[in-house]
């Protein structure tokens, strides 16, 4: 057994930012792991220098970065085992930080029905595959989701050789950037189709086609050799949920207040298995935001009690999901629904704390922030914290 | 040892060709192996072995407490357990001895039970007893409302499918048996098979080949049966489930058909299915939305909590029934022929007696086996979660640090396990027998962390 000040699981740029502070700080002995045989997280996928980068610059400030290494369970509050090409370790820490990451969930966990061909992929394998390895992937795709890593699914099949046949969302509209959508369906000539749901994947052996079921009630099968599924995130938690941490059933990540705190007194968590997915810069500055508090809590700050932050629907979760009397911080949230200029209510036990008309839609699949400054009037007493949002 | 997947095939005569490697072809070639004199080829279409439906079942060695009182499949299966039981031990396949409760629901289901425990009983089963609702509660604190009592048949078991086929294949190569796969017998005579590959001779032929089985036999003249494929859809929860549930949650046979059931596998999962739909088509093994919703329906009264879970798997097999309530296991001497077809639901329990009951129907034709000897025993790379996997043996990485480097994360594979099966005496034909063997790209994330990595592994061996 060995001990370390701050043990970081996870190696992305969330985990990378909070090392690098924290040993830039002074906080010890500050070691990440990462299961991977590189550092940086998803990210490093398309832009491995980028992913060295990071990792480069968390070691020179004093981080101990670790690849190769799985983090495979708890044997106490506060210690990890371990194992790696050189065995197993128990590592013991005062304060342990999970930046695990997220990933998609595949058509298994989608419960999209039909055969087990080969050909079918999602975002994160298909990137792999092409920069990673140079594999052949096949001649036409369907790519199912219209969010930003969608379109991204969409340009590595361009690079890797692919046709995309259609992009295809069960949301009316798509979920990206109004330019990327234009340019790939009016100058890629990539139909996008809405309002329509993947059902069954249909050939054998090799994939040879996608039924869908439109709005309406139509079936039609598309012809197809690929299909990717994209985004549908979900928070890599299995660590969390092992160590018996509270999770929250919106992101289903470790729950955590404003100061990235989870249920157990000295367990962070930090970066996209708290919200899936955030940017790589979001999570940067997350992770180097958070490293404050990590320092706190070194220094004897007491781990307080918190309230829940309760969404309702049409809003599918929000984080932080925890609130702490002296937290000061932002929230991020996600609708299941098209909101234009939504207006957004934050209540305690029946008192309006905070309203605010957002400018813009809520989007789907995309980010909503909030701002924070309603914290200070929350009654660290009273019921949960409800946060409603309706059509403006 | 010949394992061949291409190009020509051996222009002597065989003493026995076995047609169709799924499980109970495997074990009959095993079975063969242990009679060194004879000259044995096991033929299969696939690019692998267990490639049909003994790689999609439920996954239950059954004690065969409730087949068919008398029938040859209830003594098979009863032998057969035994048997495998005793195989698994010594070779690595891993098997828990859940056991099972039949639950009752309603007062029908709940009447028939006494029916099925003096079934048990003719079938020589004697372990069965009732449990009344508190004890049922109490040994599945998880189970949905309404439980009014269950029949518990402690002898059932969960097994992996996938080595059970492969060790007895292994041991069959091992033994001297060839293998010859991408094999399809297009047409069959007496002492003769046109395959894809070409003609084989041979003096006895056993047809083992599943759900082709009745056209095999058609093509030598014989038409008892005719294989109606009866679809059966399953959904795999992920391992966070596991501990929802302690035994195989069986269904009470009644009259409206036979329910569901919901079993912990080997692997630290949770199945629920099958459902059985009669096919025509013979190949349809996909899954339909509305099948894995009556799955879901049916799943949420047995195990309310399982349906909050996520999913990992969803698959279906073919169980190749036939008119007939028993196996169809028929021998014609003057041929030189035996066939094993309409093994329908039980088959991998059954197998290891199956093999030794045809290997005994051969030597009653005429088939003179010659001495037997002993197999080099097989052990098997572990896949079970109830016994040490690599990754969590300190001597193991000591000796080889390749079984500490982890490649598929969520089922905890490691680049030693995945190197050990392409090397292994049958390697995988692709990356679904990569799958079965070491369970690479077998969980939750199916593939979006190291599915590209595996695939490189796995292609990186061709020239
Ligand atoms: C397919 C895909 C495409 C994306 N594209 C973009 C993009 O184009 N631009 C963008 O800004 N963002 C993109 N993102 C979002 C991306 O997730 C974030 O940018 C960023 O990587 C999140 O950082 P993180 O540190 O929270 O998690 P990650 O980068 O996912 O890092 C988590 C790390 O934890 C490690 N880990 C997990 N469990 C364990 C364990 N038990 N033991 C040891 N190590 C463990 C993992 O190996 C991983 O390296 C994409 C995400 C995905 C999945
Ligand atoms: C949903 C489901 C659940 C089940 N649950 C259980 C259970 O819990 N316990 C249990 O004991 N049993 C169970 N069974 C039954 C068990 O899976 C089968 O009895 C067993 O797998 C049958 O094995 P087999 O070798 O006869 O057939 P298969 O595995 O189908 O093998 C036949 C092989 O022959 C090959 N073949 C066919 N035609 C030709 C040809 N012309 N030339 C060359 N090769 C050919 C095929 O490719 C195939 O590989 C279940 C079955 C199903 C479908």
């Amino acid at each position: 057994m060995r001990s370390v000040d701050v043990l970081v699981v996870g190696a992305g740029p969330a985990g990378l930012a909070i090392a690098g502070r924290l040993a830039a700080a002074g906080a010890g002995r500050v070691e990440v792991l990462d299961r991977e045989t590189t550092a940086g997280g998803a990210p490093r996928i398309r832009r491995p220098r980028a992913g060295r980068r990071r990792a480069g610059a968390a070691e020179r400030a004093g981080a101990v970065v670790r690849t190769g290494v799985t983090a495979l369970g708890w044997s106490g509050p506060l210690a990890l085992d371990t194992v790696g090409a050189g065995g197993h370790e128990t590592i013991t820490a005062r304060a342990v930080v999970l930046a695990t990451g997220a990933r998609e969930r595949p058509r298994t966990a989608q419960l999209v029905a039909g055969t087990r061909p080969a050909g079918v992929y999602t975002t994160g394998e298909l990137l792999r595959a092409v920069h990673g390895y140079g594999q052949r992937i096949g001649e036409r795709a369907v790519v199912v989701g219209a969010e930003g890593v969608s379109y991204l699914a969409v340009a590595t099949l361009r690079t890797a050789g692919v046709a995309v046949t259609a992009m295809v969302t069960d949301l009316p509209r798509h979920q990206a950037s109004a330019v990327r959508a234009a340019e790939t369906r009016l100058r890629r000539m990539i139909p996008l189709l809405t309002d329509a749901t993947v059902t069954e994947l249909l050939g054998h052996g090799r994939l040879s086609g996608v039924r869908l079921r439109h709005r309406d009630g139509r079936t039609t099968t598309l012809a197809c050799d690929t299909v990717v599924f994209t985004g549908d995130f979900v928070p890599d938690q299995e660590l969390a949920r092992r160590g018996g941490l509270a999770l929250d059933p919106g992101t289903r990540g470790p729950a955590v207040d404003g100061a990235f705190r989870t249920s157990r007194e000295g367990v962070f968590a930090v970066g996209n298995v708290l919200h899936a997915v955030e940017s790589a810069d979001a999570v940067t500055r997350e992770g180097e935001h958070a490293a404050r508090h990590v320092r706190d809590h070194l220094a004897g700050e007491p781990w307080p009690s918190t309230l829940p932050v309760l969404v309702e629907p049409p809003l599918r979760w929000i984080a932080p999901n925890r609130l702490a009397p002296a937290d000061a911080c932002g929230f991020v949230l996600r609708t299941t629904e098209v909101l234009p200029r939504p207006l957004l209510t934050v209540t305690q036990d029946g008192r309006v704390l905070h309203r605010q008309e957002l400018p813009g839609t809520a989007v789907p699949n995309r980010p909503v922030y909030v701002v924070g400054h309603w914290v200070v009037s929350v009654d660290p007493l009273g019921g949960p914290v409800r946060v409603t949002a309706r059509r403006g | 040892m010949t394992v061949t997947t291409g190009g020509p095939l051996p222009h002597a005569t065989y003493d026995v060709v076995i047609v169709g490697a799924g499980v109970v072809g495997c074990a009959i070639a095993r079975e063969l192996a242990l009679h060194p004199r004879l000259r044995v080829a096991l033929v299969e279409a696939q690019d692998d072995v267990g490639q049909g439906t003994s790689k999609a079942n439920t996954a239950i060695l059954h004690t065969g407490f409730d087949a068919v009182p008398g029938s040859l499949e209830a003594r098979l299966v009863r032998e057969g357990a035994h048997r495998l039981a005793a195989y698994a031990a010594e070779s690595g396949i891993p098997v828990e001895p859940v056991g099972a409760l039949l639950v009752a629901w309603d007062d029908e289901q709940l009447t028939a039970l006494p029916g099925l425990a003096a079934k048990a009983e003719k079938n020589g089963y004697e372990d069965a007893r009732f449990l009344g609702p508190e004890e049922v509660y109490a040994r599945e604190p998880r189970l949905g409302p309404g439980a009014l009592g269950a029949l518990h048949i402690p002898g059932e078991s969960i097994i992996c499918p996938w080595t059970t086929t492969l060790a007895y294949a292994t041991q069959a190569v091992r033994g001297g048996v060839d293998l010859h796969l991408n094999c399809r017998v297009r047409q069959a005579g007496t002492g003769v098979l046109h395959t894809t590959r070409g003609t084989l001779h041979t003096r006895r032929i056993v047809n083992a080949a599943g759900l082709g089985s009745d056209i095999l036999d058609r093509d030598l003249g014989h038409s008892d049966f005719t294989v109606t494929p009866r679809r059966g859809q399953l959904i795999v929860f992920d391992k966070f489930a596991r501990e929802l549930v302690r035994h195989i949650l069986l269904p009470v046979p009644t009259a409206l058909g036979k329910g569901v059931l919901v079993t912990p596998t080997v692997y630290g999962n949770v199945l629920l299915g099958p459902t059985a739909e009669d096919l025509d088509d013979r190949t349809a093994t996909g899954s339909t939305p509305e099948g894995l919703a009556l799955l879901r329906d049916k799943g949420r009264r047995i195990l309310p909590d399982l349906l909050d879970e996520e999913v990992t798997a969803v698959y279906a097999g073919l169980r190749a029934a036939t008119e007939h309530d028993d196996y169809q296991i028929h021998a014609r001497h003057g041929q030189g022929y035996v066939t094993v077809g309409g093994i329908r639901s039980t088959g991998l329990s059954a197998s290891m007696a199956i093999a030794a009951h045809v290997v005994g129907l051969l030597a009653e034709g005429g088939l003179d086996l010659g001495v037997r000897d002993e197999l080099e025993p097989v052990r098997m790379p572990n896949l079970g979660e109830a016994f040490p996997r690599p990754y969590q043996r300190p001597d193991l990485i000591a000796a080889d640090p390749a079984y500490g480097n982890l490649v598929c994360h969520c089922e905890r594979v490691t680049l030693g396990e995945i190197r050990d099966a392409l090397a292994s005496t049958i390697p995988p034909g692709g990356l679904e027998g990569l799958r079965r063997r070491t369970r690479a790209r077998a969980g939750r994330c199916q593939g979006f962390h190291c599915g590209a990595a595996v695939r490189e592994l796995l292609e990186g061996r061709r020239p």
